[in-house]
């Protein structure tokens, strides 16, 4: 059966819709406002008396093309969402009700701080929990996402090793790692030089010994790995990292993994940052907002950036001014104001509500989840490495050899079977990486219909002739496969009126 | 716990398919000693309801906005946002999506951030603008960045008119980076000298307008001597609010633009989370940081929306990507283009000049008090005024009296005397005629 055409373009449910600029009616808006008060204009020659060229639409469009394009997303809410490293847990609803409350959300930074105690102890209460759940001596809140948490762990780091007068160039990073990790050490001034993994998807130990010495300044490991593993010998690390006198910075992208089970100060980190859009539960909003507090030991604590909350008597102050007072060997600022404080709410409101018994029950469910994909897929797919895997598993693809068809058509075909696609090709050091990872907020029965959508396709590919078909796939979402070439070789980047258009307005 | 679905039963069954005896045999890699010595001393599970009551009285002991005339700006500022905007931004199609990695179900995501792209270069005036960084702060320390790489030299020059939290999130960004960042000393009563300061060992000179103390600026004439010196000009903007009615910097020549979102996307939130917006030319664009939406074409001939240039990206680029930016402020952007897309050109003018009408109106009533004196003679809907004393504690006894009226310069700039008698104060359309009255009332009485 094949589609019917449409004459609206239209197919069901599934409803085109128009760059807004092309829906403009010239004055309509959807906003009244009041009249001007009298006043005496001073913006002078300042003023701009030219067309800005936004498109005018009332509220009723508006509204309407929002929820049309909000339709053509798949979402948590919506499916199954195992994108690998990603923890895509739900998002509770109470979270965005309390981030919403007058007296944390219609706050200004710079209100007298007589008047933001509330917000103060907000920001302190968060702090506590961070810093109580991975037993870290501090943490540095305003770090906006993962990416800048690393940034300021290694400026903590490079700040100690300043401060003592050792100037260590180089940053080691396993091939595993997110691509953050050696952005974030360039970003930093050093050199990355790469850590091999051994056969079974870990740091190889004895090559990292064998690396360390006087011009290390830091290794940067995420635990668990990007394979889904936990780097057992992760003690054995660290203090072969400090006897080399280098610092340990752990990649906290995995910590759902082991939240409410251990502490990170036992495992002699140094610093690690905290997605709260991740294990933390706050919505990742299409790519973002975030926020990456920093946890760090005692001895990088004196270096964190500004600003942060003290506790004076019975109340709250802000150190807002690196090189004074608590803030006299802070390195400096690394954000506007005082950090995400929103997304501290919903994490706040999250956090207290699992409680320390729910967070080791949801990291439990979480690997429970992932062990359950990796061995019931396993009837079909080829794991990367036995397990038992943390809160994620990775797949290779040597069940496809042979068989034309690839990671990116599975993942592909995976979006007509109504589920987002694990993340693909990551770690790059697993060929054709299918990398899942299912977090505890999935039921055993929406597992169970993924396992079987999964199962299906491998057996499909498998049993030959379906090359085509999978390269053909997604055919029943709202965009088949896109031309990426096409839109990076000549890129348009931006909506600009018709050549007929611009002169016509031109004329007017 | 009400947000974990698997049943006991259920655990049961998935181990037994493990072939596991419990849940902790599958933690088996998890060192035993730090298995054995963790605690945590945090209380356990809480009710929905018990949450909203402990989070409440957080929220009590503020005093927010909606119960006090308040006159606060300084990069983060209160506007209305409409009721629609809310509703849209929390669709779970938008919120709870990821980064559109996967563009064929990602549409919706993808041509909001294509449509905010538009929106942010026409507002400022220039061709490209990226998906949005983290916030206006990040976003003049990534144009600086930026600049090094695009004239391969290591100093900028940021202006003393510059947000301190800007200038101060680039230099410590640019420390680490050996660029020697020279910011000039803050001085909001005299004109800087900037043009005989260009020289081309500079990557770029950092200005903005309206400035941190509200004064407004036409940068063509610096711009010019910036292109002959081969230095970008980097122009910051206050509230984007003012671009609805001020000459946009790129028409003055500007090579990067950058701002803060948040003043059209929603609350002030204490500050956060905001939305970096950030445009430039398009023959600068691969050295862009960020993510970016590019037009393209399916399979069927249909248009659509990929995440491109990809290459100048962590994920691909690694140590050698022009940012190590990853989660941006995506839904943050959805608002703030949700609402230039409920004013359009109309509404989005008619904001502006509200908005400095009302500045106005705020200006003329404190400059009739006794020894205030507003200093900027062109401003938008900020400005700072000079008070015949300490402006932090008239701060606070204005504050006392259920008024926020205002920010103490010294704030930002505890070592120079010579600003602790500034107030830096804002109008919006939220203010009214009313609100204004009281600030003034009561600046007369703190002052008498």
């Amino acid at each position: 059966m094949t589609k019917p055409t449409t004459a609206s373009g239209h197919a069901g449910l599934q409803l085109e819709q128009a760059l807004i600029f092309e829906q403009d009616t010239p004055g309509a808006t959807a906003v009244d406002l009041p009249d001007l008060p009298d006043h005496i204009d001073t913006m002078g020659e300042f003023e701009n008396k030219d067309a800005i060229g936004l498109p005018g639409l009332s509220e009723p469009e508006v509204v309407r093309h929002y929820t049309r394009l909000s339709q053509k997303n798949y979402s948590i809410d919506s499916g199954f969402y195992p994108l690998g490293s990603c923890t895509m847990k739900h998002n509770p609803r109470l979270n965005e009700k309390m981030a919403r409350l007058p007296g944390l959300a219609d706050i200004h930074p710079f209100q007298p701080v007589s008047t933001v105690q509330g917000a103060l102890e907000l920001i302190d209460t968060c702090a506590h929990w961070l810093t109580e759940l991975t037993g870290m001596a501090a943490v540095a809140m305003s770090p906006a996402a993962g990416a800048h948490g690393e940034l300021c762990g290694l400026m903590c780091i490079k700040s100690a090793h300043d401060a003592a007068g050792s100037s260590r160039s180089i940053v080691l990073v396993p091939d595993s790692a997110h691509g953050t990790n050696p952005a974030t050490a360039a970003l930093c001034g050093y050199t990355v030089e790469s850590i091999p993994a051994n056969a079974e998807g870990r740091v190889d130990l004895g090559a990292l010994k064998s690396r360390l010495g006087p011009d290390i300044a830091a290794v940067m490991i995420t635990n668990p790995n990007t394979c889904g593993l936990f780097e057992r010998e992760c003690i054995e690390i660290a203090d072969a990292v400090h006897e080399a006198g280098a610092y340990f910075y752990m990649d906290g992208a995995n910590f759902n993994a082991i939240v409410g089970r251990l502490r990170l100060s036992d495992l002699g980190v140094d610093a690690m940052h905290i997605n709260l859009h991740k294990t933390f539960s706050t919505p990742h909003g299409g790519g973002g907002p975030g926020a990456g507090p920093t946890v760090i030991s005692k001895a990088l604590a004196p270096f964190a950036p500004v600003p942060f909350v003290v506790r004076k008597g019975d109340g709250y102050e802000v150190e807002e001014h690196a090189g004074f007072g608590a803030a006299k060997q802070s390195y400096g600022r690394m954000k506007g104001f005082h950090g995400q404080f929103g997304v501290f709410v919903r994490a706040l409101s999250y956090m207290m509500s699992m409680g320390v018994d729910g967070l080791k029950q949801a990291s439990g469910d979480a690997v429970l989840n992932a062990n359950y994909l990796l061995a019931r897929l396993s009837a079909e797919l080829t794991p990367a490495y036995p397990g038992p895997c943390m809160h994620e598993a990775v797949f290779d693809d040597r069940f496809l050899k042979g068989t034309g068809v690839t990671t990116l058509d599975i993942a592909k075909a995976l979006i007509d079977e109504g589920f987002h696609p694990p993340t693909m090709y990551f770690p790059l050091v697993v060929h054709g990486a299918l990398l899942m990872e299912p977090t505890e907020t999935e039921s055993k029965a929406a597992l169970d219909q993924f396992i079987e959508s999964m199962l299906h396709l491998a057996r499909k590919a498998k049993a030959g002739d379906a090359a085509e078909a999978f390269k053909a796939a997604p055919q029943l979402a709202p965009r088949r496969r896109l031309d990426e070439t096409k839109a990076a070789r000549k890129p348009i980047l931006r909506w600009k009126p018709s050549e007929d258009a611009a002169a016509r307005q031109a004329a007017e | 716990m009400r947000y974990l679905p698997l049943t006991q039963d259920n655990r049961t069954e998935m181990l037994a398919a493990i072939g596991a005896k419990n849940v902790d045999e599958l933690f088996c890699d998890l060192p035993k000693s730090a298995l054995a010595s963790a605690k945590f001393n945090l209380p356990n599970t809480q009710s929905e309801m018990s949450v909203e009551r402990d989070l409440g009285k957080m929220a009590a002991k503020n005093l927010n906005c909606g119960q006090a005339p308040s006159f606060l700006g300084a990069g983060n500022y209160r506007h209305h946002t409409p009721a629609s905007l809310d509703y849209i931004i929390q669709r779970g199609e938008f919120l709870t999506a990821y980064t559109p990695y996967q563009p064929e179900i990602s549409q919706g995501t993808l041509q909001a951030i294509y449509e905010f792209q538009t929106q942010v270069a026409l507002m400022t005036g220039m061709e490209v603008a990226n998906a949005s960084m983290y916030d206006g702060a990040t976003a003049c320390s990534e144009a600086v960045a930026m600049a090094c790489r695009v004239t391969k030299r290591t100093r900028a020059l940021i202006s003393g008119k510059v947000h301190p939290h800007y200038a101060d999130v680039t230099s410590t960004s640019m420390k680490f980076l050996n660029v020697d960042v020279d910011c000039l000393a803050p001085d909001p009563f005299n004109v800087e000298d900037l043009i005989g300061r260009v020289d081309s060992s500079l990557a770029c000179v950092v200005v903005q307008t309206p400035s941190f103390f509200g004064h407004l600026s036409n940068f063509t004439a610096l711009a010019e001597a910036c292109r002959s010196a081969g230095v970008l000009l980097v122009v910051c903007v206050s509230d984007p609010v003012s671009l609805g009615a001020l000459i946009p910097p790129g028409r003055m020549g500007a090579d990067i633009v950058v701002a803060d979102g948040q003043s059209l996307a929603g609350p002030m939130g204490f500050g956060g989370p905001g939305v970096g917006l950030f445009a430039t030319r398009e023959k600068y664009v691969r050295q862009m940081p960020g993510r970016l939406a590019g037009e393209t074409t399916d399979e069927d001939g249909r248009r659509g929306w990929v995440l491109t240039l990809s290459t100048r990206e962590q994920h691909i680029r690694r140590e050698k990507a022009t940012s190590n930016i990853c989660t941006n402020s995506g839904l943050i952007a959805l608002a703030f283009s949700v609402h230039m897309t409920l004013l359009g050109e109309a509404g989005f003018k008619r904001l502006a000049k509200l908005n400095h009408a009302m500045a106005a109106v705020l200006a003329r009533k404190l400059a009739s008090v006794k020894d205030v004196r507003v200093l900027p003679s062109n401003y938008f809907n900020e400005f700072v005024v000079e008070l015949p004393k300490d402006a932090a504690e008239v701060a606070e006894q204005l504050a006392a009296r259920g008024i926020l009226g205002g920010i103490p310069v010294s704030r930002f700039y505890p070592t120079y005397p010579e600003l602790t008698d500034l107030l830096l104060v804002t109008a919006t359309e939220t203010n009214t005629m009313e609100d204004i009255d009281a600030f003034t009332g009561a600046l007369k009485e703190v002052l008498s």
